[in-house]
């Protein structure tokens, strides 16, 4: 950002930006240089952060209304859709508004897996990314128990138990979570507590996303480095936020498809029973969000491996940039990549589908080949592929498609993908 | 199309989007606005029913409606008179006794001093109504304001008589 | 380069189709599907059923199933039944509650008013428990959102008794419903021609109860619903028509630079 000579025109804005540079931070975010072949795949940051906007908005409306107590947060949150003025619809927004969160933060992650967003310089922008995500996740859960229905309560029961795999201190970890011999009224009053905290810390986290995406820029579906400015780029106002906003009204008319028409679907009707410490629902699935992981921890026989296992999946994602290091970042030119990138990515659908299915027969054997796939597609398939691929010639500049290495006529005439 | 004409209707393009861009945020502003006013189970509970068969003359019962006590007061035929006798001239906010009450013996009002919204004690204070002990202000049989900072009268909330024993407030 | 975006679009849009499916449709039995009102999203209930089906809640499903989280106020609220003011206060004068205390610290009888909850036919949980053989009658307030198949599946039960098969062995107040899980059910046939006697001259077959309770009890799990829908169309409506301006906005923001795209 040292390219930056940004002075006020008026006087006080000139006094006031040498003591709070305000004014040269919107300068910066204004005239951002954005690469201009972008896609709408890129769209989704924006998106992203609205859904946290969002979020945080009606969860603070809703706040206001709900109780924190196993007596009464069944009823206050029948309250809320019953008697508080548009209670049902900022509910409505925040119960699905998770969703529509998860949803987007997976086509971001998938965007960044295939066009290699990931890669130096981008590591730390990454590994800021993938805690986000599991806070994320982490938020979500505690949010999902506080309406304290049946699926509230055994959700909060299995996922706190993941802590007694721990050998020696699990069961002494599990009891302090619980603040009981059970998950109950402490439990309920500190998730809620957390639930509020937790999206501030998100907050933070993803303005230092951004901040780390600033400094080297973004990259783009080409994958190559770019002068900045140049014919390349574009200010960031109008161009990237007109389109950012246009994507983001599509976003929130599906959104509103939800929250109008359907917004019990992704829910759960088990947790429309108030909690219930005694029985136990027939069949428990975790939000759809979270299906790929409940899958991977079920698909170890051993409760120690199971939650290892469940761990690592997600720890691994934090060093993916030093697993693949193939110096070419957009799988548009990694022809043996995209394969195993479109292999990836319908592996974590099945692990989704088959965590939403009872853990036995053929299921099972789904889930174990799957999670299988799954480490061997980081541990092994990426460190290897990057070594050995043959990738495709690049363009030295987005504007002008001139490739390294042998030019390839037919591909720059037919194929608009650098646009 | 000449260069003008494009230009026109790009502007045009651009405030259109620009007017109904807002309308959507003013419209998505509201419920979270309106989710702050009284819901509906509290609006439910808008109205109180008050036995009065109990209340002596010269006594006075404080009933809960809304969360604020209301003086439900039966007036003696001297505090009747203390407060008709009042010149309105006198008065800082001149209102009449008979537009106060709906039946003379009984004054029913918010017991909340006007001026910043503590319970005045009644009985008390210069002209034998109330007395406000926060900032001191004095207000008559009628529940009007004489002396002290307050600026109105004890308003006087909308209520009936259901029967000659039972008032509805509300 | 539409081409080639729409296909990974197709691609995604495809895998989240197969994904969804199965998971959240996946009904082994059944269940008998009816046109309601309701449904789509224009959806909004028989006034005229859901009184009806109010009756049959008081005089047929209330002795056993509290619904509590429901005020008689409701009954008279925009979207719902639409009792007159009187109606509700007639039917809230019915029921007697518990207040207090009083003055002399004593806790009374008095008649429900509009702002009361509904009367719960039991005192609590485990006196329903014990007054029904063991099986705990549920609160009917959101009954229809906490089952799976929502008033599709209260109607198939409510019309699901058969006679068991043969080779059925059944225990003592356990009866057959092709509908349950485990095709048994605690709860004997609630519903029978002639029950009630509709106040709107209605003929009260056993079907047409079935249908007006379970519009009545998807109101009660759902109060803002006919506000919802009516709502979300316009919500879309006004979200089309900003996309579109905002598509040519952007078309010739990015005209500027580039005139192709």
């Amino acid at each position: 950002m040292s390219e930056h000579t940004y002075t006020p025109s008026s006087k006080f804005g000139k006094w006031f930006n040498d003591r709070l540079p305000l004014l040269t931070l919107s300068d910066h975010l204004i005239n951002y240089p954005t690469p201009k072949n972008l896609n709408y795949w890129w769209t989704f940051g924006g998106i992203l952060t609205f859904c946290l906007v969002t979020q945080i908005v009606t969860g603070l409306v809703l706040a206001m209304h709900y109780v924190a107590h196993a007596d009464l947060a069944f009823d206050s949150i029948e309250h809320i859709m019953r008697n508080v003025n548009y209670g049902w619809l900022i509910r409505y927004i925040h119960a699905n508004g998770a969703s529509m969160f998860f949803l987007a933060v997976y086509i971001h992650i998938f965007r960044s897996l295939f066009y290699g967003s990931y890669k130096s310089p981008r590591e730390i922008i990454w590994i800021l990314g993938m805690l986000i995500y599991i806070l994320m996740m982490a938020t979500a859960f505690m949010g999902y128990v506080l309406p304290w229905g049946q699926m509230s309560f055994w959700g909060a029961t299995v996922i706190t138990n993941l802590f007694s795999a721990i050998p020696l201190v699990g069961e002494s970890i599990v009891t302090w979570l619980w603040g009981g011999y059970s998950v109950d009224n402490p439990t309920l009053t500190r998730f809620f507590s957390l639930h509020y905290l937790f999206p501030f810390i998100i907050l933070g986290l993803v303005v230092l996303h951004i901040w780390a995406l600033h400094v080297p820029g973004n990259n783009n579906p080409v994958g190559i480095d770019i002068k900045k400015p140049s014919k390349d780029t574009v200010p960031f106002h109008p161009y990237i936020t007109i389109k950012d906003l246009f994507a983001l009204l599509i976003f929130i008319i599906i959104f509103s498809g939800f929250i109008f028409f359907s917004p019990n679907i992704l829910g759960h009707p088990d947790n429309y029973i108030p909690a219930n410490p005694l029985v136990t629902p027939t069949h428990i699935v975790p939000e759809w969000y979270l299906l790929p992981f409940y899958a991977i921890l079920r698909s170890v026989p051993d409760k120690l491996g199971g939650v290892v296992l469940l761990f690592a999946s997600l720890l691994i994602l934090l060093a993916l940039p030093w697993l693949d290091s193939s110096k070419v970042r957009s799988a548009v030119f990694r022809p043996v990549y995209r394969i195993f990138f479109w292999v990836l990515m319908i592996d974590v659908f099945a692990l989704g589908y088959v965590g939403a299915m009872p853990a036995e027969g053929l299921y099972l054997l789904i889930a174990r080949v799957g999670t299988a796939y799954y480490f061997l597609h980081f541990l092994v398939v990426l460190p290897f592929l990057s070594r050995i691929e043959k990738t495709d010639p690049l363009p030295l500049s987005i504007s002008e498609p001139v490739f390294t290495g042998m030019p390839k006529p037919e591909l720059m005439r037919s194929d608009n993908r650098f646009k | 199309m000449d260069k003008s004409g494009k230009k026109n209707r790009r502007e045009f393009l651009f405030t259109a989007s620009y007017t109904v861009g807002a309308v959507g945020l003013g419209a998505t502003i509201w419920p979270f606005i309106d989710q702050m006013n009284p819901d509906s189970s509290v609006k439910a509970l808008a109205t109180t029913e008050v036995d009065i068969s109990q209340i002596e003359p010269g006594k006075a019962i404080t009933v809960l409606w809304r969360g604020k006590p209301v003086f439900v007061k039966r007036r003696t035929p001297e505090e009747i008179a203390d407060a008709k006798k009042v010149k309105l001239e006198s008065l800082k906010h001149p209102e009449k006794d008979e537009d106060r009450v709906k039946k003379e013996e009984w004054l029913v009002m918010l017991g909340i001093c006007t001026h910043l919204g503590c319970v005045p004690l009644s009985n008390k204070g210069e002209y034998n109504g109330w007395f406000c002990p926060c900032h001191g202000s004095h207000y008559d049989t009628s529940g009007r304001i004489r002396k002290g900072p307050a600026p109105t009268n004890m308003e006087v909330p909308k209520y009936e008589f259901v029967d000659n024993n039972t008032i509805k407030i509300g | 380069m539409y081409l080639f975006k729409l296909r990974y679009a197709l691609y995604i849009f495809i895998l989240i189709t197969i994904y969804f499916n199965p998971v959240y449709s996946a009904e082994k039995i059944e269940l008998l599907k009816q046109n309601w009102s309701f449904k789509g999203i224009t959806g909004k209930f028989d006034r005229a059923s859901l009184q009806r089906g109010y009756q049959v809640y008081t005089e047929v499903c209330a002795s056993c199933h509290s619904m509590r989280l429901l005020s008689y106020r409701n009954l008279g609220e925009k979207g719902g039944p639409e009792f007159s003011v009187d109606q509700v206060k007639a039917i809230a004068a019915n029921f007697e509650v518990e207040d207090g205390p009083n003055d002399q610290g004593e806790m009374f009888i008095r008649p429900a008013r509009p702002s009361d909850r509904f009367v719960s036919p039991y005192p609590n949980k485990q006196a329903s428990i014990v007054a029904n053989g063991g099986a705990y009658p549920p609160d009917m307030s959101v009954l229809v959102k906490a089952r799976k198949g929502g008033a599709d599946y209260i109607y198939s039960v409510l019309m699901g008794y058969e006679d068991p098969p043969s080779n059925m062995q059944l225990d003592d107040g356990v009866y057959y419903n092709k509908f349950m899980e485990g095709k048994k059910i605690k709860m004997s046939n609630p519903l029978s021609d002639g029950l009630v006697e509709y106040a709107d001259g209605t003929s009260a077959t056993q079907e047409q109860m079935a249908k007006d309770i379970t519009t009545f009890l998807t109101w009660s799990a759902e109060p803002h619903l006919e506000t919802r829908h009516k709502t979300g169309l316009r919500v879309i409506i006004f979200l089309i028509i900003l996309s579109i301006l905002v598509y040519f906005s952007m078309k010739r923001i990015w005209s500027r630079i580039d005139p192709e795209v």
